[in-house]
This record gives structure tokens, C-alpha cells and sequence, in this order.
């Protein structure tokens, strides 16, 4: 209350704020908001002829009535959300692990060897999982070499494959939030409660999860974005079924030349993510303001 | 992304002079020519000599012919001053996008190419009277095949014999379409004018692919996937490019490429102008400067395919006329299928039919 008072009584200072705050407000405008009502405006509208468009619901209409949109729709959803159990169920005893047992220099190897995957780029890590699992690859040839496989193994091409792919590029997003949270946890918090007579298990449900909340819900957050906007992994690895949302927004603008359409898919995609983000902080009882602060 | 400039620049109005002046010093400065081509096209070598005999800069970026049409729709026809499209996409994309910008023939060197692929390919560009792609590289497409491993794979529907069960591959895009078509016994070209027709063409191809889902490794997407894929053996028939399969010769002679029963698809990589191409004059230069016969000989053996340079056959490397012959005898030389101007509309339907390709269960 005090801080906007002050900001609309002094004019010179509120023009010294207008001036620093320009940087993120042209950014905000010019490519954030301006960029997505345009690509509104491109997805209402239908193509009559050459270069001719009228105003029209065509795309949306399209998308409900072919069941192939739809079924790639809800199957990234679904796999997104599955990615993303998958990670917090395995970042989570790493984070913990990391922050809560491991003392001293480990702690730092350890932050660290979870951070240098991602110092090659995305398309390189892909690149890595296609050696190991391709059919003339790495692992295939080590289960022949030790006799558990008759001949060539398959690995690559499947959804399997997708979700190894997705979990391994977003690791990090977890982590990092996770150990950050827990670090915060105070060790005699935990310590309290085994003396109480909880046990591990209770220990865990009754103190340690409720205090990482947030920073589970903004690691899910993240993780769950950058899954399901995800293009080079379901791509690459997935093969002749991969079937991803964003790989088919792809295809409507590069491929078909049909901005129209990709642009009305662009936005379903961004309505599919806000709702099931906001479920999310629904069901987990929590608010963006306080997961992103 | 095109929006996001044009916005910026239109916000920044008292910017835009500054700009444009800054600009037009630096184009004094250095000359520069911008080349939107195919992998292989514009090799180092002939771009240094370019170079060297004009002075002008030659900046080259890689692309193929769809995201050639996106890139220039997204600028109105800017930001590149020579495109490569292939010839049956010219026609179709100025009628919709006005992205191209006609060719001024008395400034090329009519006699420096085979006349009949010149006319063939003036006629299949000429919208509204004017003429607006030249030829420059043509090759067809067909089927790599592993000849100790598969050859009994002679046409694209061969493709979906239990014997090469998960081991072949083909890309999920409109030649495959047209090659099963007709392989399968049918006439697309010659329904290209008929939508209903064209239809029904591509709903017996669909069946088809869908059909022949189970035997498909992977689609692939780029064409050193793929040419990884056949090298690794995981593949041992595909349908591809003329060139990957020679190249492949080159490592293996048991891999080749084959021209199918039903016909070869014919292709011809053209030069246009883009609407808005800011030096004119370089791209004709270069035009004339890469169809100069020991020029195009050159850009033969980095592309792996024949130019429409007339006398270039006399340069070209033995071995690749040696392949060539191999992989056409005279009688499938005659049976390629050149591609007719794609209609539009046509597109909608294929890409339809793609998806549901790519949609529907093989297993």
C-alpha cells in the first residue's frame, strides 16, 4: 500500500520507474503479447482463395471434428504428465540425497554431475540415446556380446524410448528446484520427528513433502512445460509413431503452408498447458505467487 | 517471426532511417549475394572462385523446398536475393504468396543450357505470361536397395513385402504419395486438374501405407539419417534420392540405386528471383557463372547430380556417369515421371492423408 502511494504521488519517480521497467515492458509487448494476437488473428480466419481470407471458426471446428488432432492432443497431455511423475519420482531421493545426506565437497560433485549433461546441447543428448539404443548400437550389441540376446535389438522408435528421452532432458528442472527447497528444510525439523516415533515413511509424508511442496510444484511446473513444447525428442526418437503435439503444429506451418491451422493448434496448446497447470496447483492447494517466489 | 520484426521496426520509427542508412554503407562496402539452396549447390570451391572474378560475397543457406516457401512467405519474398526451389513448387506459391519476382531471360545466357529442360522448365513457372524459374540441377527419386539383402525390390510397393519386414524406409511426404501411386498401377500426375479423382488416388495409397506400416523402420526425415540407416544395414531398401544411392555405391557395391518398374520421379532445382532480392544483378552473375560447363561439372561432383548445363556431361567425373548408366538403361530414362506444377488445394488433401498415415496404429 505504502509503495503504490508513493509511486503515484511523486510524478518524476513514477516516470523513473515507467523508464525502468521499459526493458521488460517492450519485451512483454512487442514479443510476447503482440506475436500471440496475431497469432490469434491468423487462426480466425479461413482461406477462400488465392491470398483471400475470411473471418472464420473453420480451424478450431477442424481440429474437434478430426479425431487425429485430437488423439495426438490428449496423448501429449498424457505423456507430458507421466514424464513428469517419472522425474519427480527419481529427481526426488537424488534431490534429497543431495541436500540432506551428502555434506560438504560431495554435495558440490554431486550438483555437478547432474548439471554437465546439460552443458552439450539437446540435439547432441538425443543424438546420444539414438547410439545407445539403435538396433546396431551400444546396448543392443553388449546384450549379444553377453549372450542374452540372440541377434540385433531394437531399442529406438517407441514411446518407451520417447520417455526415457524426456525424463533424462528434464532431470535438472527438477533437481534443481528440489534441492533448493530441501536445503531449506532444518535438519532438526526431521530429526523432531523420528524422536516423536515417526518413521521413515511417516517422516517423509509428514514433514519432508509438505515443506518441499513448492518447490515440487514449480520443478512439476517447469518440467511439464518443456515436455510438452518439446519437438527434437519425440522426434528424433520416437520414430514412425511418434505422434507429438508440437511436431504437428510443425508440420501445418512448415510442411502445409497452413499457418491458419498451426496457428489455432499453437493456441490449443497454450490453453491445454494453463489448464492443466492450473489443475495442478488446484489439486496440490498451492498458488503460482507463492511456487514462483 | 517476421511479425516480431515487422513490429519492432514499425515501433522504432525514428530508428528506421538511421538503419537504412547503415545498411545501404555496409552493402557498398561488400557486395553480397544471398543464396537460399539445397546441400551441395553452391560447394566452397565454386563460391571462392565467384568470389574471386566478382567481388561478391556469397552467404549460402541450406534449406529444402518447403521451408524455402516458408522462409520466403514469412518475409513477403525478402531477406534472400537467389532461391532454388524445385520447379513444380514455383507456380502454385507466387499465385498464393506473390513471393517470386519474374526472371528477366535477356539477362541469362539462354545458350548455356539444354534446351529442352529450359523450356520444360519456363513453361511449368510461367504464371500470368511471365517466366519465373530457370533450371540448374535435375535427378530423380526411386529406391536404395541393398542388392545382397533385398533384391527382390523392384517398385515401391515391393517396399511392403513380408520379406524386408523392419527394415524399410521412405519419408512421409508427397513423392512417396505419388511414387506408390504409381507403382500401384495409377495416374496422379494426370489427375492432378480432377480434386475428386485425386481423392480417390490417395485414399487407395493411404490404405496402402497403412497397410505397409508394420514393415517401416522409421520414417526418416533427413537424408544422412537415412543414408546412416542403410550404411548400418538396419535398413536394406528405401526410397530415396538418386545420389544417396551412389554415394552409398561408393562404400558398398552392393548398394545401389535403383529406378522402379513403375518409374523414376524426375525433379529439376530451379533458380528465382524473390520478390524482394536486393541484388539483382549478383544473382544473375551467378546464374550465368555456375552454368559455365567446368563450373556446373564441379557442382556435379559435390551435389551428385547432373546440372542443366549443356556440354557439363563432358566434366563430369567417369565414375558417377558409370553409376548413372547403371542405375538407368535407356528404357527407364524414358519412363521417369517429371513433376507437373503442383495445383493447389492439392497439398490440403496430401497432407491430410499424411497425417492419418502417421496417425494410424502398424502394430
Amino acid at each position: 500500500m505504502n509503495k503504490s502511494a508513493s509511486i503515484t504521488t511523486g510524478g518524476t519517480f513514477r516516470f523513473g520507474l515507467l523508464l525502468l521497467a521499459m526493458p521488460l515492458l517492450l519485451w512483454l509487448f512487442l514479443l510476447v503479447i503482440l506475436p500471440h494476437v496475431d497469432l490469434f488473428l491468423v487462426s480466425m480466419r479461413e482461406r477462400i482463395s488465392y491470398g483471400k481470407y475470411e473471418f472464420s471458426l473453420i480451424n478450431y471446428i477442424e481440429f474437434f471434428a478430426e479425431p487425429l488432432y485430437w488423439n495426438t492432443y490428449v496423448r501429449t497431455a498424457v505423456m507430458s504428465i507421466f514424464a513428469t511423475a517419472l522425474t519427480l519420482i527419481i529427481g526426488f531421493p537424488v534431490s534429497y540425497y543431495i541436500a540432506k545426506v551428502m555434506r560438504g565437497k560431495g554435495k558440490n560433485v554431486l550438483f555437478l554431475m547432474c548439471l554437465i549433461p546439460f552443458w552439450v546441447s539437446e540435439l547432441v543428448r538425443t543424438f546420444g540415446w539414438m547410439i545407445l539404443l539403435r538396433e546396431s548400437g551400444v546396448i543392443s550389441n553388449f546384450l549379444q556380446w553377453a549372450g542374452l540376446a540372440d541377434g540385433p535389438v531394437e531399442m529406438l522408435y517407441n514411446d518407451a524410448a520417447i520417455m526415457v528421452g524426456l525424463v533424462y532432458t528434464s532431470m535438472l528442472f527438477m533437481v534443481v528446484p528440489l534441492v533448493s527447497v530441501l536445503d531449506s528444510l532444518d535438519d532438526s525439523l526431521i530429526e523432531a520427528g523420528y524422536d516423536l516415533g515417526g518413521n521413515t515413511f511417516t517422516v517423509t509424508r509428514d514433514i519432508v513433502i509438505p515443506h518441499a511442496m513448492p518447490g515440487i510444484a514449480s520443478g512439476c511446473i517447469v518440467v511439464f512445460m518443456l515436455t510438452l513444447g518439446n519437438y527434437l525428442t519425440p522426434n528424433l526418437l520416437g520414430g514412425k509413431d511418434s505422434l507429438w503435439f508440437t511436431e504437428q503444429i510443425y508440420t501445418q506451418f512448415i510442411t502445409r503452408f497452413n499457418w491458419e491451422s498451426g496457428s489455432a493448434f499453437g493456441f490449443l496448446l497454450l490453453i491445454l498447458s494453463s489448464v492443466i497447470v492450473w489443475v495442478g496447483l488446484k489439486l496440490s492447494k498451492q498458488t503460482l505467487s507463492e511456487t514462483v517466489g | 517471426m517476421s511479425k516480431k520484426h515487422g513490429a519492432l521496426r514499425g515501433s522504432l520509427l525514428s530508428l528506421t532511417a538511421l538503419a537504412g542508412m547503415v545498411s545501404l554503407v555496409s552493402a557498398a562496402q561488400a557486395e553480397e549475394l544471398r543464396l537460399l539452396t539445397w546441400g551441395g549447390y553452391a560447394p566452397d570451391e565454386v563460391v571462392e572462385m565467384f568470389e574471386k572474378e566478382t567481388g561478391i560475397d556469397v552467404e549460402v543457406t541450406l534449406s529444402n523446398n518447403e521451408d524455402m516457401i516458408s522462409k520466403l512467405r514469412a518475409t513477403g519474398g525478402g531477406g534472400f536475393d537467389l532461391a532454388q526451389p524445385s520447379q513444380d513448387r514455383i507456380a502454385g506459391a507466387q499465385l498464393e504468396y506473390g513471393i517470386y519476382k519474374p526472371i528477366d531471360l535477356g539477362k541469362i545466357d539462354n545458350d548455356k543450357f539444354i534446351p529442352s529442360m529450359l523450356d520444360a522448365t519456363k513453361s511449368n513457372t510461367t504464371v500470368d505470361g511471365e517466366v519465373y524459374g530457370v533450371p540448374h540441377v535435375w535427378g530423380t527419386s526411386g529406391l536404395i536397395v541393398d542388392t545382397s539383402k533385398a533384391a527382390a525390390v523392384k517398385d515401391y510397393t515391393d517396399l511392403c513385402a513380408p520379406e524386408v519386414a523392419g527394415k524399410v524406409s521412405y519419408r512421409l511426404k508427397r513423392p512417396t504419395l505419388i511414387g506408390f501411386a504409381y507403382a500401384m498401377g495409377m495416374d496422379p500426375f494426370a489427375a492432378y486438374g480432377d480434386e475428386a479423382k485425386y481423392q480417390e488416388i490417395l485414399d487407395a495409397v493411404e490404405a496402402k501405407l497403412i497397410e505397409c506400416k508394420a514393415n517401416v523402420k522409421t520414417y526418416w526425415e533427413g537424408g544422412d539419417a537415412l543414408l546412416n540407416l542403410v550404411r548400418s544395414g538396419e535398413v536394406v531398401a528405401a526410397m530415396a534420392w538418386d545420389t544417396g544411392g551412389w554415394k552409398l555405391n561408393n562404400d558398398n557395391a552392393d548398394i545401389t540405386f535403383v529406378a522402379p518398374k513403375s518409374g523414376a520421379l524426375g525433379w529439376i532445382d530451379t533458380f528465382a528471383l524473390p520478390r524482394k532480392t536486393k541484388n539483382e544483378d549478383a544473382a544473375y552473375k551467378w546464374i550465368n557463372f555456375v552454368m559455365q560447363p567446368e563450373i556446373a561439372a564441379k557442382i556435379t561432383a559435390s551435389a551428385g547430380n547432373f546440372t542443366a548445363s549443356k556440354g557439363a556431361d563432358e566434366f563430369a567425373d567417369d565414375k558417377l556417369k558409370a553409376q548413372f548408366q547403371g542405375s538407368f538403361p535407356p528404357a527407364d530414362l524414358d519412363n521417369i515421371k517429371w513433376y507437373p506444377t503442383v495445383p493447389a488445394g492439392l497439398e490440403v488433401l496430401e497432407g491430410k492423408t499424411l497425417d492419418r498415415v502417421k496417425a494410424a496404429q502398424s502394430n
